[in-house]
């Protein structure tokens, strides 16, 4: 039963006398509230590879936005009496083929490679998204026939469609940027339809629409806040995976292409005195390995934060 | 009186991100030899946390704290080894939830799930033991048990369900049975045939059954013991009858008053206890139901309440009884209880 | 009832049949009809799967029927124009069973409240949206503190206190009520139907309780109407319903409600209703008959329908004189 360990006190007349007239039992919350947000990211933070990954992404974002600047030459121009120029107080990584300082050209490079990371992922979820909700919401025909083109897209090889469309429109960031996204949201579009048409039958979405909520509010307002969690991890799996295309297309010559700069330029340059010259190949490799290297473990950081079955 | 099972000062707390939930804290609780107990309370006050105790279920995060003492038949429940442990659950004593689908695992039929009961506890052959999940399937009132013992769970009513668990539960003829809430997410004709099949089953089988659940209706037929538990501890214990006719406690009272009686006539309203249980992260320092109590005082915030005895034991943790104490009527006068009221229909 | 004379909501002749494999259907409801008139509440009582939620929803346009109409103050709720439909998700509201599953959870309480406020403009600017949303808040016992919580953070009465500030946000005349206690606890339960009563009283609110739980829909409800797989087997006022049940399904389920009482248990006699309520082998006649004890070739033969026994009191049966009372 019960306590009953505190006789010991003094117990007082007026203790016993039974309070009617009381403030109204209220329905306090004693609990400090934590929202759905603030509790992923506590858990984010115990995850110290997750945290590491996120500190070096950060001053990489750092590095992207003041490393062109920091030595203050000009990166474009060649300069042939530097040339293939070693690592020095001068040159801190050296200079390339043409005599430009590789330190600054890395950052740009990188800026353009995150950029367009940045912008396809972007599209892509954006894109897959609309796509994938309308799909789900409205169901019925509507579903078969975007599931339908959907299923056309998915059945051509992706990397085929980027080749053909780099040579149909030249060799552009824009026409990269086409390239890398015409496929990339079908995937996207497939993971929200799965999880719309399960959270389309929560008591909740029946709730708005007995409201009179007009569909789309329905899908902005209640369906895709609920697939947040699996919208960023998309995104955080997403990104890596374009820097890498953008590199290995850039790298083959189908990508962007000199004068442009990019990581896989870069890499691409570096590998072809790497014989003589071989921190041309490193650095740029280095970071584009880093980089998805910790874009990747921030995913699995984030996956683990975000599941709801790690709550409690 | 030699009890099947002892509990005392049973404490159990969940760790959660926001703090140690203090489940249960400290219940003592005892069942006799072919006793039904019933152990009623509503949801988050720690009954089930209780029940799944008794079988050691209690998983990570939630830990059954040092100083409490489960005793099964003489044997300490708590230091029991892996190998007894499992002989223990299932062939002593063995559970049944209200979610009967989420026990049951839905890639095997209910045939094999039995006769894995049977083959674990019992020396048998799998001929042996088919013909004996059969038979219990026909017990537990499963019509074309020759049929239905290849089926899978989806294949069943909720109902059903619910009786397959039952024989999976009996299959090795436990001492003791813990029924968590097995009539709840049932309609009102199945739960009349669950209870009834319990009761039968009970006397055939001599077993003794702790019966968790918040209805007291469903208490009434099957209890001869009832235990009241708020907020993690027990307020009220007694017998079925001193519960029902004699409660001491407030909360037992109000709780007897708040369900709907079917002879009052027209819309009125119900006695409803307002505001809701205390937060066991941080249970309040007096009497848990204090808050909510219409007989509140200032002693009742301040210090856990002590227990008076009424004899027979029927036993109530409530200030109200103490010395200094101003009398509450209609707590002292049995013939005030809700449920000296007709009922009839 | 009597004084009150034009019904708020008629149902006629429904029906929703499910396809099962390729030629058999399920009938889900099998040509009910009632009325509900307004300011009354109207109990829908019957075990899981008889169709009362299906009929609920229907009523409300949120699924699509088979055959029959709803009719709302005189206009099919299936044939309305959009603008309509508009104006009658305002007038007719819900509360769902599952307190969980029916608040988003990613939503603060203010902006579960307010969302209907925003579809119906019922509010001139932020100020007075965000006091109509402490006013039902109050209304439904909670207060201004809550409105920034989320939904997780509160216990089950709360969420469900907050489902019906949810429904009451539109200013309905009409809310069905699916199993609004049912997930709850004992003392609860009290509390949830004590506002819901009250409710009604200050706004004229006019309900369809659907419940499993005797005891409870006979306290709320004026009038009461008994589904059994799909079809209507009793229909009465409340009192009558319950004081001098007719049909053998209602008399079963009244008898099998527990009695917290254990002497009354004790005297009761063990004698509980066989079987479960299931579609097979009753696909034609009564579909209570394979349950029944007073079943006879009749039954079996010819769907019994719905006759006026007493003044209001509307009984689907062939044997009337045999069931005993």
């Amino acid at each position: 039963m019960a306590q009953a360990k505190n006789t010991a006190e003094a117990l007082r007349p007026e203790d016993f006398v039974i309070l009617r007239e009381r403030s109204a039992p209220s329905d306090l919350l004693v609990r400090e509230p934590v929202g759905y947000w603030k509790d992923a990211w506590r858990r984010l933070r115990r995850n110290k590879v997750a945290m590491t990954s996120l500190v070096v992404l950060g001053l990489f974002l750092i590095m992207i936005i003041i490393g062109p600047y920091l030595r203050g030459y000009d990166y474009i121009t060649a300069a042939p009496q530097y040339k293939n120029a070693d690592m020095s107080a001068q040159f801190w990584l050296g200079a390339d083929a043409l005599g430009r300082d590789l330190f600054s050209r890395l950052w740009v490079g990188t800026r353009v490679s995150f950029v367009i990371a940045i912008v396809c992922t972007a599209v892509q979820v954006v894109v897959g998204c609309l796509y994938g909700s309308v799909m789900a919401y409205f169901g019925g025909i509507v579903d078969e026939i975007m599931m339908r083109i959907l299923e056309v897209i998915t059945a051509i090889p992706s990397l085929l469609i980027t080749i053909l469309i780099m040579i149909a429109l030249g060799n552009s960031a824009f026409s990269l940027l086409v390239a890398l996204c015409i496929a990339s949201w079908c995937p996207t579009a497939r993971v929200v339809r799965g999880q719309i048409m399960q959270l389309r039958e929560s008591e909740y979405v029946m709730a708005a629409e007995a409201m009179g909520e007009r569909p789309m509010r329905i899908i902005l307002r209640h369906l895709l806040p609920n697939i947040m969690g699996i919208l960023i991890l998309d995104v955080a799996t997403s990104i890596p995976g374009y820097i890498f295309q953008e590199a290995g297309l850039s790298f083959i010559g189908l990508g962007l292409q000199t004068p442009a700069i990019s990581l896989g330029l870069l890499i691409s340059n570096g590998q072809a005195v790497m014989n003589s010259h071989v921190n041309q190949l490193i650095f740029p490799a280095a970071v584009l390995c880093i980089m998805v290297l910790a874009f990747n473990l921030l995913g699995d950081g984030l996956r683990n934060a975000l599941d709801p079955k790690f709550r409690k | 009186m030699d009890n099947l099972l002892e509990i005392k000062g049973l404490r159990v707390s969940y760790h959660t991100y926001q703090g140690e939930v203090q489940s249960v804290r400290g219940v003592d609780l005892e069942i006799g030899q072919e006793e039904s107990v019933a152990l009623v309370g509503e949801s988050g006050c720690g009954k089930s946390v209780t029940g799944k105790s008794i079988l050691r279920l209690i998983q990570a995060p939630g830990e059954i704290l040092p100083g409490s003492q489960i005793t099964f038949d003489g044997r300490d429940v708590l230091s029991l080894s892996k190998k007894e442990l499992r002989a223990y659950r299932g062939g002593q004593a063995s559970i049944i939830f209200q979610d009967a689908l989420a026990a049951l695992n839905p890639t095997m039929t209910v045939g094999r799930q039995i006769m894995e009961n049977l083959l674990y506890h019992r020396k048998i052959g799998k001929r042996e033991a088919r013909a004996e999940a059969i038979r219990l399937l026909g017990e537990v009132g499963i019509p074309n048990p020759e049929k239905r013992v290849d089926q899978y769970p989806h294949e069943f009513s909720g109902g059903m369900r619910q009786r397959v668990m039952i024989a999976i539960a009996f299959a090795c003829q436990p001492q003791l049975l813990i029924a968590d809430e097995p009539t709840t997410a049932l309609d009102v004709t199945i739960q009349a045939q669950i209870i009834k099949l319990l009761k039968q089953l009970q006397r055939e089988n001599h077993t003794s059954i702790l019966m968790i659940t918040h209805d007291l209706g469903v208490v009434a037929s099957i209890a001869q013991r009832i235990f009241v538990m708020y907020s993690g501890v027990i307020v009220e214990r007694g017998s079925s009858d001193d519960i029902f006719y004699r409660p001491r406690h407030p909360y037992t009272r109000a709780l007897l008053q708040a369900v709907p009686r079917m002879d009052q006539e027209g819309k009125q309203e119900l006695n409803s206890i307002e505001g809701t249980p205390p937060d066991l992260i941080a249970p309040p320092e007096g009497c848990p139901f204090a808050s909510r109590c219409k007989y509140a005082m200032p002693v009742c915030a301040r210090l856990a309440p002590e227990v008076t005895d009424f004899g027979g034991g029927h036993r109530c943790a409530c200030w109200l009884y103490h010395e200094m104490a101003p009398r509450v009527a209609e707590l002292n006068d049995p013939d005030a209880a809700p449920a000296g009221e007709e009922v009839g229909q | 009832m009597s004084e009150h004379n034009t019904p708020l909501i008629q149902v006629k002749h429904l029906k929703k049949y499910f396809p099962a494999g390729r030629k058999e259907v399920v009938k889900a409801i099998d040509d009910i009809s009632f009325d509900i008139y307004e300011r009354e509440t109207v109990g829908l009582v019957g075990e899981s799967g008889c169709g009362k939620t299906t009929t609920g929803r229907i009523n409300l346009v949120l699924y699509d029927k088979t055959d029959g109409q709803v009719l709302y103050r005189g206009q099919d709720v299936h044939q309305m124009s959009r603008a309509e439909r508009y104006r009658f998700k305002k007038n007719a509201q819900i509360v769902f069973q599952d307190p969980y599953s029916s608040l988003d959870p990613r939503m603060t309480v203010a902006d579960i409240i307010g969302e209907g406020i925003d579809v119906h403009h019922l509010a001139a600017n932020k100020r007075e949206r965000l006091e109509k949303i402490y006013s039902y808040l109050r209304a439904v016992g909670l207060n201004e503190s809550h409105a920034s919580r989320f939904v997780h953070e509160f216990s089950g009465g709360q969420r469900q206190r907050i489902g019906i500030a949810r429904a009451l946000a539109v200013e309905p005349e009409f809310i069905m009520l699916d199993e609004p206690i049912s997930a709850l606890d004992v003392s609860i339960q009290a509390q949830v139907v004590n506002l819901l009563i009250r409710l009604q009283r200050e706004k004229g609110l006019t309900y369809l309780f659907v419940a499993h739980d005797l005891a409870m829909v006979k306290h709320i409800s004026d009038r009461i109407v008994v589904m059994y797989l799909g079809t209507v087997v009793e229909t009465a006022a409340s009192d009558a319903l319950y004081g001098k049940p007719m049909h053998p399904y209602t008399q079963s389920l009244i008898a099998a409600v527990p009695i917290p009482d254990p002497e009354k248990e004790r005297r009761r006699s063990e004698e509980t209703i066989q079987g479960e309520a299931t579609i097979a082998g009753a696909t034609q006649g009564c579909r209570f008959r394979t349950r029944c004890k007073y079943a006879t070739e009749a039954c079996a033969r010819e769907m019994p329908s719905l006759r006026e026994v007493e003044p209001g009191h509307f009984v689907a049966c062939h044997n009337l004189d045999q069931v005993g009372r």
